[in-house]
């Protein structure tokens, strides 16, 4: 239970910039709510319908939320140093048109396409990233504008044509391996081991601490040596790269370049932060909650549909769900001040 | 101190949500309870499938409908699912995941991308599962079994050759209010149109997308006349986008000396063209695609044979004022058979 490593901020009035351990934040802090929740659903659906308690049918949850739990990473960066991203559907559906193009019609060889994916979904990043440190901006009003940006430059880009007829190594990611009689797609495993990275990468390094710090006041963390401006616009850069990387398993997934991909993929991703219990105040909060927060979305749909429940309660749910926990972090806040 | 809160605030969140899986399960008992069959009974029932562009358009409300009644008469479970906007491919492609995962014996569907459904369609027939598109084919046709919809381009021929006859040999001067670029149903109502009254694209003096919004046709009419003053003719995608136009017309006075022809026949479309703000319009039956298509369904579940090819639900021009030697009905007809 003690700390390794000393956070460089435990002499600042702010409590909660002290970080604590990954056991410490996996059996107290905002993630066990959310992991009760979703064990009461699978016990619910489990109960409920035949087919739910399946290998196939949980390999196949884990495959419909790997492109907005990727997108949900970057999104849960973001939302810790108490900014937002909006733009981050549009960007990932420009990423995703650039590559099928690139490689389906373009004269690039697949890999670099992909390459060139990542560059340019991580220069929308860094573009958002300087807007708001820079000038500075709202984050809500720069990644609203390059929302409408990206989903612009996409269409145009497009000229409003679905790209088909993908180059193999485009959709490799989409394709299967048997694991003890199911098939488990390799973009899940690409999307569980980004959790686990940043995972590791929040709670045990210097750079997550100081993500930390950040959403919890930019001003204490720069009088205690963060350079909080490179840090916003590496966090914005990082995601951005996400982004691509969720492009990459979105074309891998549907076999297609598609433009209108991802409209709904930015509040989305915000539901699962939100659901995984990070506070949209910034400095609290954790990827792995975020992962239980897409689970939980995907377990519902799934769920729900395989009981044959309408869409709509899908969406009812889903909206219930998110005030639930937005009052439950709000009042939690109230209460520890 | 800061531990305590933490805990409570945890044991805050479970109690929060223990209360919404009790919400969960009302919901899921209400919704199953409205059903054909209980939930999760596998008593080897057929299960059908029906996903629909998006779950709040009139049209699709009508296919459900169309589909319930037929799975109800029939004996089936019905299971639905819809995109969440038009144009999600990704919600559709979930959709026919799970219900593949459900168990479904065919899934009938209104693709919201032509093109970008085939690679999911395609495994699910893989599967075994019969799949047959709704209203709107599937780019390459061939993807699925079958296609159950309105033949678009005799939609648009019918009022293209009514606003011909409606015009009695004066010039036309012609205004498009379009669905979307490159979406199938939209260019084939408009090339069908174009058809009917012997006319080019040359001879349309304005075109304009309307996504078929109401406030969108509005906007693009109100455009179209600070453009060409002297439209006299509006062809429109469909119902919602010909209100949006009328709306424009009469804020200019001309309301009265522009013809307005549409397609679709919803409700509130038959309604507009009795009390003359449409002149007309091809009314087509989404309740009959479905249901036609569920039974395909039941036909394949119990002796294994296919629906095929492309079966046309038929289309029927709906005005008041007939003309001669163009073929329609009156609109007490219309609103008999109309949809939304």
């Amino acid at each position: 239970m003690t700390a390794t490593t000393t956070p460089p901020d435990t002499s600042s009035p702010y409590a909660e910039l002290k970080a604590p351990t990954t056991a410490r934040r996996l059996l107290t802090a905002p993630t066990t709510g959310p992991l009760v929740a979703l064990l009461l659903a699978c016990a619910f659906f489990s109960l409920s319908t035949d087919q739910f308690l399946t290998g196939g049918n949980f390999s196949l949850i884990v495959q419909q939320v790997m492109v907005v739990g990727t997108l949900a990473i970057g999104q849960t960066l973001i939302i810790l140093t108490a900014g937002i991203d909006l733009s981050c559907g549009a960007v990932m559906a420009f990423g995703s048109i650039m590559i099928a193009k690139m490689a389906a019609e373009g004269s690039l060889p697949p890999l670099a396409a992909i390459a060139l994916g990542l560059v340019v979904c991580g220069g929308f990043g860094l573009l958002n990233g300087l807007l708001v440190q820079k000038i500075p901006l709202p984050p809500f009003i720069v990644t609203l504008g390059m929302l409408n940006v990206a989903f612009a430059l996409t269409h145009i880009y497009s000229e409003e044509q679905t790209v088909t007829n993908l180059p193999g190594p485009l959709t490799a990611l989409g394709q299967t391996f048997p694991l003890g009689g199911t098939d488990i797609t390799y973009g899940s495993l690409v999307t569980i081991a980004l959790f686990l990275l940043f995972a590791y990468a929040l709670s045990s390094t210097g750079w997550g601490r100081h993500v930390y710090a950040l959403g919890n006041s930019p001003e204490a963390a720069r009088l205690n040596g963060i350079r909080t401006s490179r840090l916003t616009i590496g966090v914005y850069t990082v995601a951005g790269v996400l982004y691509g990387i969720a492009a990459l398993l979105l074309i891998s997934r549907t076999g297609v370049g598609d433009p209108q991909a991802g409209q709904t993929d930015n509040l989305d991703s915000i539901t699962a932060v939100v659901l995984g219990g990070t506070s949209l105040f910034g400095g609290r909060g954790s990827v792995l909650g975020t992962f239980i927060g897409v689970l939980i979305v995907g377990v519902f749909r799934n769920g729900l549909q395989l009981m044959g429940v309408a869409s709509i309660y899908q969406t009812l749910i889903t909206g219930v769900l998110v005030i639930l926990a937005v009052t439950v972090d709000q009042l939690s806040r109230k209460k520890a001040r | 101190m800061s531990r305590t809160t933490r805990l409570s605030s945890s044991l805050l969140r479970t109690a929060a949500v223990a209360g919404v899986a009790a919400l969960t399960l009302t919901a899921c008992g209400s919704g199953s309870g409205s059903g054909s069959a209980s939930a999760g009974s596998d008593s080897g029932e057929v299960k059908v499938g029906l996903i629909t562009k998006t779950d709040t358009n009139p049209f699709f409300v009508k296919m459900k409908e169309g589909a319930e009644k037929a799975a109800k008469s029939e004996g089936v479970e019905l299971m639905t699912a819809a995109g969440k906007f038009d144009g999600d491919n990704a919600g559709q492609v979930t959709a026919i995941e799970n219900m593949v995962a459900a168990g479904v014996k065919g899934i009938l569907i209104t693709p919201s991308d032509s093109k970008a459904i085939v690679p999911a369609i395609e495994k699910a027939k893989a599967k075994g599962v019969l799949v047959i598109a709704l209203d709107t084919p599937t780019e390459p046709e061939s993807a699925v079994d079958a296609l159950f919809a309105t033949d678009n381009l005799k939609a648009g021929e019918l009022i293209g050759e009514y606003a011909k006859a409606a015009m009695k040999g004066k010039t036309a001067k012609i205004a498009a209010l379009d669905l979307a670029p490159g979406v199938s149903v939209g260019v084939q109502r408009h090339n069908g149109f174009l058809k009917g009254f012997g006319a080019t694209d040359d001879d349309v003096v304005c075109a304009q997308d309307t996504g078929g919004d109401q406030a969108k046709g509005q906007t693009a009419m109100e455009n179209c006349l600070q453009k060409e003053p002297d439209i006299n003719v509006v062809y429109t995608i469909n119902e919602p986008a010909a209100l949006g136009a009328y709306t424009a017309l009469k804020a200019k006075g001309r309301e009265k000396d522009v013809l307005i022809v549409s397609v679709d026949g919803g409700c509130t479309g038959t309604e507009a063209v009795k009390d003359g703000t449409i002149a007309a319009t091809s009314q087509q039956y989404p309740l009959k695609m479905a249901s036609e298509g569920v039974k395909a369904v039941v036909t394949y579940a119990k002796d294994g044979k296919k629906a095929s090819g492309y079966t046309d639900t038929g289309v029927t021009l709906i005005t008041d004022k007939a003309q001669d030697g163009v073929t329609s009905k009156d609109t007490a007809y219309g609103l008999e058979n109309c949809w939304g």
